[in-house]
C-alpha cells in the first residue's frame, strides 16, 4: 500500500520554480529522511503533500486516495517547522494545544502523551510561558496523541536538548518498528537521517537521490555530489545503527 | 438624578440590553481577530459601514432599518478583505486599508452629492446607544444568539485556525469555511457596534475587551469569557455614566474599556514588582 504517492509534482512561487517534476512514493512502514540544502524545497514539498499549498502541475495521493478527496486527517500527525501561535501572549494551555482539532477528548491518551514527552507537569501552563524546547515538545505531543499511521516532521528537534532529542528519535523509531507507523522526517541533520531513516530523498528543487541507504552508500555518483567525506559520514552513522540492532 | 431613577426609563433598559448583546458579540469575536492580527478589521469595516449607511440613506430607506440595510454591503466588504489578505501580492493590513479607503471615500462623495441627510449620517459617526430602536434591539438579540451558537459549535475549529491556520488545515479543518464564518460575523458585529460606539469607535469594541482578558494569562476558553464579561461591564458602566453626567454614550463606553485595561495593566505591574 502506498501511504504517499507523488507524481510529477511542480510548484512555482511568485513565478519561480521551487520544486520541479518530482515523483516518488512512500510505502507503509517506511522511515523516509528528506534532506537538502536551504531553499531546496523540502518544506514546500511537505506542504504540497499535506494540501497546504496547491501544486501547479502533478498530483498527490495519501493512503491511496487523491488528496482532494482525502478526509482521514486524524491518521496523520504533522509537526511544522514554525508555529504562528507560539508567541508570548497566546492564551492556550499545553492541554488545549495537545487537544487541538480533536472532536472527542481522550483524557487517557492526553495524559499518556504528555507523560511520554515529559511535559505532564506543564499541562495547565500557557504555551507562551514555556521555553522553546518545551513548546516544541508540546507540539510533538500534539502530533503523536492520535497514534497516527503517518507522521511528518519538519525539522522537529531544532530547539531540543540532546537528551530530549534522543528520546524523540528513539520514540519515532519504536513507533516505526513496533506499530508500523510510516515516518517522513525533514531535517538538515544528515547524521540523524543516517541513524534513524531507512530511505533517503535528497532534494535540490528536483530529486537528486531517492532510495535506500545501501544504494546511497554504494553509489559513486553520490560521492561526487555530496563529497566523499559527507557520504562516508552518513553511511557510517547508518551502518553503526544497523549493526547495533 | 439618582441611579434608581435611571431604571424607570424604558429606553435605558433597551439600550442596556442592546449594548450587552453587541458588546458580548464584539468581544468574543475580537479574541479571534486580535490573536490573528486582524485587529484593524474593525476600523476598516467601520469605514465601510459609513459608506454603506450613506448609500442606504441616499436610496431613501427608512432610518428604522438603516442598520439592517447596510449589512449586505459591509458583509461583502468583509469578504473582500478576506479575499485580499489571501492575495500573495497584498499584505493583510494593506488589504484592510484599501477596503477602508473605498468605504470612507464613498461616504464622503455621497455626502457631497446630497443636501438633506448630512446631520443623520454624522450621527452614525459617533453613535448613540440611547436612541436604539426596537428593531435594532431585536436584531442584536438575534445576532447574539447566532454568534454564541456559532462560537460554541465551531469552538474547536476556531481555536485551531486561530492557533495556526496551516496546522488546522492538516487536521482536516475546513479553514476557508471557518474564515468565512468569522469574517461575516465580524461584519455583522461591526454594523451593530456602530450604534453603540459610533463608526469612529467600532474597532475599540472589538479590540479592547480581548486585550484586557489577554493580560490575565488565562486559558483560551476563559479568555473569551472574561473578554465578554469586561465588555458587558464597560457597556453598563458607560451607559450609566453617560446618562448621569450627560456625556456621549459611545465615547464613555470606550473610555470605560480603556480604564479597565489600564487598571488591569497597573495591577499586573504591581504584582510583577512584588514577586
Amino acid at each position: 500500500m502506498n501511504i504517499i504517492r507523488v507524481d510529477n509534482l511542480t510548484f512555482f512561487y511568485n513565478g519561480l520554480e521551487v520544486i520541479s517534476d518530482i515523483s516518488f512514493s512512500v510505502k507503509k512502514g517506511d522511515y523516509l529522511g528528506i534532506a537538502g540544502p536551504n531553499g531546496s524545497g523540502k518544506s514546500t514539498l511537505i506542504k504540497n503533500i499535506l494540501g497546504i499549498l496547491q501544486p501547479q502541475k502533478g498530483s498527490v495521493s495519501i493512503f491511496d486516495k487523491p488528496l482532494i478527496s482525502f478526509n482521514q486527517w486524524n491518521r496523520i500527525g504533522y509537526l511544522p517547522q514554525r508555529i504562528n501561535a507560539l508567541n508570548q501572549h497566546f492564551p492556550c494551555t499545553v492541554e488545549e494545544t495537545v487537544n487541538l482539532g480533536m472532536k472527542i477528548r481522550n483524557t487517557a491518551a492526553l495524559k499518556r502523551t504528555l507523560k511520554l514527552m515529559g511535559i505532564g507537569h506543564l499541562a495547565t501552563r500557557l504555551i507562551g510561558e514555556l521555553s522553546y524546547g518545551e513548546q516544541q515538545r508540546t507540539m510533538l505531543a500534539r502530533a503523536l496523541i492520535n497514534q497516527p499511521d503517518l507522521l511528518i516532521f519538519d525539522e522537529p528537534t531544532t530547539a531540543l536538548d540532546p537528551e530530549t532529542r534522543d528520546i524523540f528519535y528513539s520514540l519515532t523509531e519504536e513507533m516505526n518498528r513496533s506499530r508500523g507507523t510510516t515516518i517522513i522526517l525533514v531535517t538538515h541533520d544528515t547524521g540523524v537521517i543516517g541513524q534513524y531513516a531507512r530511505n533517503l530523498l535528497y532534494l535540490d528543487k528536483k530529486i537528486i537521490f531517492f532510495g535506500t541507504f545501501e544504494d546511497f552508500c554504494a553509489s559513486p555518483d553520490m560521492a561526487g555530489i555530496f563529497g566523499l567525506t559527507s557520504q562516508h559520514m552518513i553511511c557510517h552513522q547508518h551502518n553503526k545503527t544497523e549493526n547495533s540492532i | 438624578m439618582e441611579l434608581c431613577d435611571i431604571l424607570n426609563y424604558e429606553f435605558i433598559w433597551r439600550a442596556a440590553g442592546t449594548g450587552i448583546f453587541i458588546a458580548a458579540v464584539s468581544s468574543a469575536l475580537g479574541v479571534f481577530l486580535v490573536l490573528r492580527r486582524f485587529s484593524l478589521i474593525g476600523d476598516g469595516l467601520a469605514h465601510v459601514t459609513f459608506g454603506s449607511v450613506a448609500v442606504v440613506m441616499l436610496i431613501g430607506i427608512s432610518p428604522m432599518y438603516i442598520t439592517l440595510a447596510a449589512l449586505p454591503l459591509v458583509m461583502l466588504s468583509s469578504l473582500a478583505i478576506l479575499k485580499l489578505t489571501r492575495s500573495k501580492r497584498i499584505q493583510g493590513d494593506a488589504a484592510i486599508g484599501i477596503v477602508s479607503s473605498i468605504g470612507i471615500a464613498t461616504g464622503i462623495i455621497l455626502i457631497s452629492l446630497s443636501n438633506g441627510y448630512n446631520v443623520d449620517l454624522f450621527s452614525y459617526l459617533f453613535g448613540n446607544i440611547l436612541t436604539v430602536t426596537q428593531t435594532e434591539f431585536l436584531l442584536s438579540l438575534i445576532v447574539f444568539i447566532i454568534v454564541t451558537a456559532t462560537v460554541i459549535i465551531f469552538y474547536n475549529d476556531l481555536l485551531a485556525v486561530t492557533f495556526d491556520e496551516e496546522l488546522a488545515l492538516t487536521m482536516g479543518i475546513k479553514t476557508n469555511r471557518i474564515n468565512l464564518i468569522l469574517f461575516i460575523l465580524t461584519a455583522v458585529a461591526a454594523v451593530l457596534a456602530m450604534k453603540v460606539a459610533g463608526i469612529m469607535l467600532v474597532s475599540a469594541m472589538l479590540i479592547l475587551p480581548p486585550l484586557i482578558a489577554l493580560q490575565l494569562s488565562l486559558n483560551f476558553k476563559m479568555t473569551i469569557i472574561v473578554s465578554v464579561l469586561f465588555s458587558i461591564l464597560s457597556v453598563l458602566c458607560g451607559i450609566i455614566a453617560a446618562f448621569m453626567l450627560n456625556l456621549p454614550a459611545g465615547g464613555t463606553i470606550v473610555i470605560t474599556n480603556v480604564a479597565f485595561l489600564l487598571f488591569v495593566l497597573g495591577v499586573k505591574k504591581i504584582l510583577l514588582l512584588q514577586r
